[in-house]
């Protein structure tokens, strides 16, 4: 009986030390958390103030004067319409562009059997690591040769294909079962229709997290346009964002800089929260995957 | 077909990827296959050729060239990389990259790991603080460049109202040529540390409970079970993070072209923002391809290094190979 006593009280002075930590754990995550998301609290906070409100001191966290009008300024001030028109075409372009040929490749490497398969395969996965600053400078000698600089070809064409994502493709459609496709192939489909009908339908979380990966990158890309595109008309959103805060006379207009990077931000924000489950499983597969 | 069968049958036909294999392969049933998988390659084989292969092999002529694109290229041989060595802002943004990396990285993935552990307990909400550590991974370098920029002015900037709260006078931070490079690694960092926590995460929920319920029957304390159990079993998504974020430091740029611009006085130019002024403000292009080829290298040298290391600490690491 006493035993039994003693036992209890150990269970419950566990179970205490637990709640205990389970606390202590929370505070830890609450402070990183408030850390984490105070530079976009006071992104959006200070996107509403008007310019007394940016130079007040003490400053207020939420604006005195809530000024609204900051958003149609700044959209307006700096062709952002055109910019968003132009980062959605480049992003779709790109991401539509790799989907196709990623999986084509994926399935010709995973698939089918032809002189030469295993050492593209390899030569690709040796390029992979080659950085982009190494390309960049013989990349843009050739966009000039192709007429192409302050074009958007200049963000789309070098990007269609991806041998990150070709890798990616390739290791999902080994693990495919074959019988379904040699139904396929007895009834008299042909590789392409294989393809399209049993393949990408079996790939679609693969692609799923290929499309989500690259919209995000092309949407936030920023060195290789800065150095392709000069042209005002052809600006992307991070290269417009960029320039504005340089138009700046005596006093930064932080307020109209914060409303800007608001709505850019928002987007890719909305991308990640929809796909999240993917992007999140891109990353851990890729990472262990590559890693182990 | 029928010598197709019978090779097939006869165990001393040549092996596959010889000749024969590959006559075979333009001929009889297989020839569909064949030319299929060719035309599947074929949109992303040229790309391939075009923006990747071709690329790499011209850098390797343009850095043996002084080559302004207003003249043709005047072929120079070895002599960019003797301007190099006496070259003082090369050897400082070389240090740069340095600094850069090996304070932002080690920090970053010590902090993450952290952040995996204390999200790797079986609490409600665990999902939502994850998001709330990843958005800045995924919000666009520039536009968070930007709110840093502004977070960091001495005056008016939302650190120095904070600290002074408590009693601390900041310092000019990005204005500063000593805390500069710092407040580059602050702002990489607090976008950068949800890659590696979400690494370490998926490690850590990758280790089998049985190895921790082994651990406690033999009276392993709380440190032990964290010092033989879930380190060792991290290794190997450690590695990874390791090798992947110091390929990625030495490639950073948007944060520096934001935040500093390199500057004050070239205390935060790294390599790649000397080749890019090198190679689209001065238009040296031979000069920025052979720094190119430099960084390169020191990435390869590096990754090569962390792959000879690993024999010693990565767990499992050398029987994947």
């Amino acid at each position: 009986m006493a035993s039994m006593q003693k036992k209890k009280d150990v269970r419950f002075g566990q179970k205490q030390a637990k709640i205990l930590m389970d606390l202590l754990v929370y505070v830890v995550l609450s402070i990183a958390g408030i850390i984490f998301i105070l530079p976009f609290a006071w992104m959006v906070a200070n996107s509403f103030k008007d310019i007394r409100g940016i130079y007040q001191y003490p400053p207020t966290f939420i604006p005195e004067v809530w000024q609204f009008s900051n958003y149609t300024e700044a959209w307006t001030m700096t062709h952002f319409d055109l910019g968003f028109l132009n980062s959605a075409l480049v992003a779709a372009a790109v991401v539509l562009g790799q989907l196709f040929t990623a999986s084509l490749a994926g399935y010709s490497f995973a698939r089918l059997r032809f002189p030469g398969r295993d050492k593209i395969f390899l030569l690709y996965i040796s390029l992979m690591m080659v950085p982009f600053t190494v390309l960049m400078i013989p990349l843009y000698v050739q966009m000039r040769w192709f007429g192409w600089i302050s074009t958007l070809q200049a963000v789309i064409f070098p990007f269609l294909f991806t041998p990150w994502g070709t890798f990616m493709m390739r290791q999902f459609m080994v693990t495919i079962p074959r019988e379904l496709e040699d139904a396929a192939r007895i009834d008299g489909c042909g590789f392409f229709r294989t393809y399209w009908l049993i393949i990408l339908p079996l790939t679609k979380p693969a692609l799923a997290t290929l499309a989500i990966f690259t919209f995000v990158n092309t949407w936030n890309s920023f060195q290789w346009p800065l150095i392709v595109l000069g042209k005002p008309k052809v600006k992307t959103l991070p290269l417009l964002l960029a320039s504005f805060q340089n138009q700046s006379g005596m006093r930064t207009p932080w307020h109209l800089i914060m409303a800007a990077a608001t709505f850019v931000v928002i987007p890719v924000l909305i991308a990640f929260i929809v796909g999240q489950k993917y992007y999140v499983r891109g990353i851990v597969t890729s990472g262990i995957k590559g890693g182990g | 077909m029928a010598a197709g069968i019978a090779k097939r049958i006869n165990p001393e036909a040549p092996k596959p990827g010889g000749l024969a294999e590959v006559r075979r392969a333009f001929t009889g049933l297989r020839r569909g296959e064949t030319i299929a998988g060719y035309l599947f390659l074929a949109p992303n084989f040229i790309g391939f050729i075009i923006f990747m292969l071709f690329p790499i092999l011209f850098a390797f002529y343009i850095m043996l060239t002084d080559w302004s694109l207003a003249k043709e290229p005047n072929f120079i041989g070895l002599k960019n990389f003797e301007t190099m060595v006496n070259d003082r802002i090369f050897w400082k943004s070389l240090v740069n990259s340095f600094y850069y990396t090996f304070i932002a990285v080690p920090t970053g993935i010590f902090i993450a790991f952290w952040l995996a552990l204390a999200l790797n307990r079986k609490m409600r909400g665990i999902i939502f603080f994850r998001t709330v550590y990843f958005l800045p991974q995924i919000t666009l370098t520039v536009a968070a460049a930007t709110v840093w920029r502004w977070i960091y002015q001495p005056e008016i900037g939302l650190i120095n109202h904070i600290l002074e709260l408590v009693g601390i006078e900041g310092p000019k931070w990005i204005h500063n040529t000593k805390w500069a490079m710092p407040s580059v690694i602050i702002m990489s960092n607090w976008q950068g540390i949800g890659f590696a926590m979400l690494i370490l995460l998926a490690g850590l929920q990758g280790i089998p409970e049985e190895y921790y319920e082994a651990a406690s029957i033999d009276g392993a304390s709380g440190w032990q079970r964290m010092r033989f159990v879930t380190l060792p079993m991290l290794t190997p998504a450690l590695f990874f993070v390791v090798v992947t974020s110091l390929i990625g430091a030495f490639q950073a740029f948007d944060q520096f072209y934001i935040l500093t611009e390199g500057g004050p006085a070239q205390a935060t130019t790294p390599l790649t923002l000397y080749i890019f002024q090198n190679a689209f403000r001065f238009f040296k292009m031979g000069y920025g391809a052979a720094l190119a080829a430099v960084l390169f290298l020191i990435i390869l040298i590096i990754t090569v290094i962390q792959w000879q290391l690993a024999r010693r600490w990565v767990i499992g690491f050398d029987e994947d190979e």
